[in-house]
């Protein structure tokens, strides 16, 4: 009955969820969610150690006039093309230190997957790890020997429900 | 012979400190090491007990000798003496009162003399209060005074922080650094240090005790409350820092993924997952040999952050200061790891796990899991923290790791970490059945989808948000599992307040309040889940952020969301320590007055450098900020700078549910009190016995 009623809630919420989904989708990109994301994936290069658009320090030397290189940049040619070709123009005139992440390829790609698969390794290594202690747990109970408290003094007992208190206490 | 006394006062207390804290540890190792090797009950066992005492007093003096130094410092500061190098180029005389303070830890040399202060603090109330576990004590008592010696082997040798200044004496100082004159900054580093600083108690009592083949599980019930505190007092010290970053530097948010405040990070995370799977240990024997390399990581990591910011080895906009003390750190860092694995696997055997997993759907499994999702965003603030210096040395291109690689990398990370806090807590010990699991789970899931289709409707659709679909997918992601985890946690508070009123007859209210007092433990950590929620929350709505910046003369407006900002004056100002450039702007809120903002520009004159002060209008629902980028040197117009930054003091309240959270959940339950004075009442029985 329960189930029923669980299952129903559960396949109305779907139906909620896939009509909403299906609501209003354009996919577009607008020029200046361009320049804040591109400007966002850059360093100024005055040694202050911030996000491009995000530097604002008094009389930087290098905000100003980078910030209108990408405007220029988006403006001209290389506009028209993917957000890599206005980052490579960055980093052939001020270097790679100017993007904000390691995205050129290469051993930057380490950058990327390590982290990835050391989440990964560590998983599948907690889950195997997971399963073979329940493994060993359960036959360790079929072949163990019977715990014998028949007598509710006993220490063993006492050392149960101490067990019993802690293991339910928090 | 100098006329301000406080130099020599200062260096022959940091001499005699030193002197003390290395009797300490001679004097406590060695008579551990005798008793370690004697039969009981012969004098050679009663003259190490009373050497050991001896270390215990010359380890509670060193705290006494080295608050002579800090205090000297202090005052040196307070009566400008700029025969000290450090007085010198961290104050001046027009510095006001709260901010001389704070020179103790505004440079390199100070901050070193605080950390050593508060490690003496620490050592102090530990060796006060030994007769918790006499033997565990001095133990740990001497561990840690061998960090001590380390630090004032700094501090006399490496960093002397009374070292005069060459030359004729100075009329005035160079002043503090403008970033650093902040009300936040007088309690932000004392706060971070008080964490960074309390891990070396854990630290000391479980290398100790591992050392000492401690019998049971008793050191961690002895440390609990040391790691809460200490983990607190690091939660606030982030905080701090990071509202500190969003009121001070301008640039409309508060984390920037920094070197500094990735190391502030990593032990967070560490000692995060330490008190999570402590438990396992405490309840179940399980996780031993784990328990006791996470607690040595975070004290690893404590030191390694320091090195990374002071030893120049990754750049830094926090790094105040550098110098060659990095070597210091890393041999001292070698040796405490050579300890660390001659200990362990000397006494490897003493960890075996007392019992198995029973269950993959069970409280353990989760913890297990939140130690993975902990430790891989630990791993990934330490990999983007080191990978310029390994590019560097791989590729000859010391690559950025800024902040769009932690946000693409550590955002699902952290999604995954608020689900596992709301379904955590939901899993029994040792096996849940599906019954419960169904009985659990139901509320929580309804409470997600309904948010997610709710929010949906109200216009976060991922798909429709083309260049910020990510974004706007994992904000949709956190609010729903905000949703979800916050029923959860509700959920549990009004099931047993229902078995409480059933039981008691009294309102629902008294009854949770019964209900939290009778388990402070447990509904305090459900308070930190919550308070976890709503930082998420805040965060989440960095999502929505927007910003715009435009030159303002007089009556030029701006909009901004649906703020409408109007420039009434602007003008400059000046007193004995800065000039000062701002504007005034009056806000409204479709068509109502709001407030009037003054966003200023500082130039300091002792330090000759600028400052932002933000001006600032904050709500539940967003904070409007503003800051004053300087003037347009053709118009000499101000440039403003306005951020619609949308939940984000959910992000302090949610801290403060924390820091409340951890509070209640250290103050005694009334069973835990119930059990203590029936130990209590037993006691003097015992006394008795042992004394005839």
């Amino acid at each position: 009955m329960f189930d029923r009623m669980a299952r129903r809630w559960l396949g109305s919420a779907l139906v909620c969820l896939l009509a909403v989904v299906m609501l209003g989708a354009d996919g577009s990109s607008d020029p200046g969610a361009r320049f804040g994301r591109i400007g966002h994936n850059m360093m100024c290069v005055c040694s202050c150690g911030q996000v491009l658009l995000e530097c604002n320090h008094v009389g930087c030397p290098d905000s100003a006039r980078m910030i209108n290189e990408l405007q220029a940049q988006l403006a001209g040619p290389n506009g028209t093309g993917a957000d890599s070709l206005i980052l490579n123009w960055f980093v052939n005139k001020y270097g790679a230190s100017v993007l904000a992440a390691p995205i050129r390829g290469g051993f930057d790609n380490v950058a990327w997957i390590v982290p990835i698969a050391i989440f990964l390794l560590g998983t599948v290594g907690t889950a195997l790890l997971v399963r073979l202690w329940t493994q060993k747990q359960s036959l360790a109970l079929a072949h163990g020997p019977h715990t014998d408290a028949h007598s509710s003094n006993s220490p063993r007992a006492d050392a149960l429900r101490d067990r019993i208190r802690r293991e339910t206490e928090y | 012979m100098n006329q301000h006394p406080m130099p020599e006062f200062g260096s022959f207390s940091l001499l005699i400190a030193l002197m003390l804290s290395a009797y300490t540890l001679l004097a406590g190792g060695f008579s551990l090491w005798r008793s370690h090797h004697q039969f009981a009950g012969t004098a050679a066992l009663a003259q190490s007990s009373r050497l050991q005492e001896t270390a215990r007093r010359a380890g509670i003096c060193t705290f006494l000798a080295v608050s002579c130094a800090a205090f000297a410092l202090v005052y040196a500061a307070f009566t400008n003496d700029y025969s000290l190098s450090y007085i010198l180029h961290h104050t001046n005389r027009e510095l006001p009162t709260a901010y001389k303070f704070s020179a103790l830890w505004s440079g390199q040399e100070g901050s070193l003399l605080l950390w050593s202060w508060l490690l003496a603090t620490y050592g102090f109330v530990l060796r006060v209060r030994h007769k918790v576990d006499v033997r565990l004590s001095a133990y740990a008592s001497t561990i840690l005074s061998s960090v001590q010696v380390f630090f004032l082997l700094l501090l006399v040798f490496a960093a002397p922080p009374f070292a005069l200044e060459p030359g004729p004496l100075a009329a005035n100082g160079f002043g503090l650094n403008p970033l650093l004159q902040y009300p936040e900054m007088v309690i932000h580093p004392p706060m971070l240090y008080l964490g960074y600083v309390g891990f070396s108690v854990p630290f000391a009592f479980a290398l100790g005790a591992l050392m000492m083949r401690y019998p049971g599980e008793k050191w961690i019930a002895i440390t609990r409350r040391w790691t809460m505190v200490t983990w607190m007092f690091l939660t606030g010290g982030i905080f701090l820092g990071a509202h500190w970053a969003y009121s001070v530097l301008g640039w409309g948010g508060y984390w920037g993924w920094d070197p500094v405040e990735n190391a502030s990070l990593m032990p967070w995370l560490t000692g995060t997952a330490f008190l999570h799977s402590v438990m396992m240990q405490e309840k179940r024997g399980m996780m031993k040999s784990w328990n006791v390399w996470l607690i040595f990581t975070t004290f690893l990591l404590t030191l390694l952050g320091t090195l990374l910011t002071r030893a120049g080895l990754v750049s830094s906009v926090h790094a105040f200061a550098s110098s060659d003390i990095g070597n210091w750190f890393v041999g001292f860092m070698a040796l405490i790891l050579a300890v660390c694995l001659f200990t362990f696997f000397k006494q490897r055997d003493h960890l075996a796990t007392e019992n198995r997993l029973e269950s993959v759907v069970s409280r353990e499994s989760s913890f297990l899991f939140n130690n993975l999702v902990l430790l891989a965003a630990c791993f990934v603030v330490l990999w983007g923290t080191l990978f310029p210096v390994l590019s560097e040395y791989i590729d000859g291109t010391k690559t950025t790791v800024g902040a769009p690689f932690y946000n693409r990398v550590n955002i699902p990370i952290g999604l995954f970490l608020l689900m596992l806090t709301g379904i955590g807590p939901l899993l029994a010990w040792r096996a849940t059945s599906l019954r419960s699991i169904r009985r659990n789970f139901i509320l929580p899931g309804i409470a997600f989808a309904f948010s997610a289709a709710g929010l949906m409707i109200a216009g976060v659709r991922p798909w429709a948000a083309g260049d910020t679909w990510q974004s706007s997918f994992f904000s949709l992601l956190a609010f729903s599992l905000a949703a979800g985890v916050t029923t959860a946690i509700f959920a549990e508070f009004l099931r047993g307040a229902n078995v409480v009123r059933t039981q008691t007859g009294a309102n629902l209210l008294v009854a949770t309040g019964i209900l939290m007092r009778r388990n402070t433990r447990r509904y305090g950590g459900y308070l930190v889940h919550f308070g976890v929620v709503v930082m998420f929350i805040g965060i989440a709505g960095g999502a929505f952020n927007q910003s715009h910046e435009q030159e303002m003369g007089f009556n030029d407006a701006m909009n901004i969301g649906p703020y409408h900002l109007v420039c009434q004056s602007y003008t400059q100002d000046s007193n004995a320590n800065y000039d000062t450039d701002f504007a005034l702007l009056d806000v409204t809120k479709h068509g109502k007055h709001v407030t009037q903002l003054a966003p200023e520009k500082r130039f300091y004159h002792a330090s000759e450098t600028s400052s932002t002060m933000v001006a600032l209008h904050s709500t539940p629902l967003g904070d409007l900020y503003v800051i004053f980028e300087g003037r347009n040197p053709d118009t000499n117009r101000p440039i403003i700078k306005a951020f619609l930054n949308p939940l984000i003091s959910w992000i302090w309240v949610g801290v403060l549910i924390v820091i409340a959270g951890t509070l209640f959940a250290l103050a005694p339950s009334v069973a835990a009190r119930r059990r203590e004075s029936l130990a209590a009442a037993a006691i003097p029985a015992h006394a008795e016995v042992q004394h005839v």
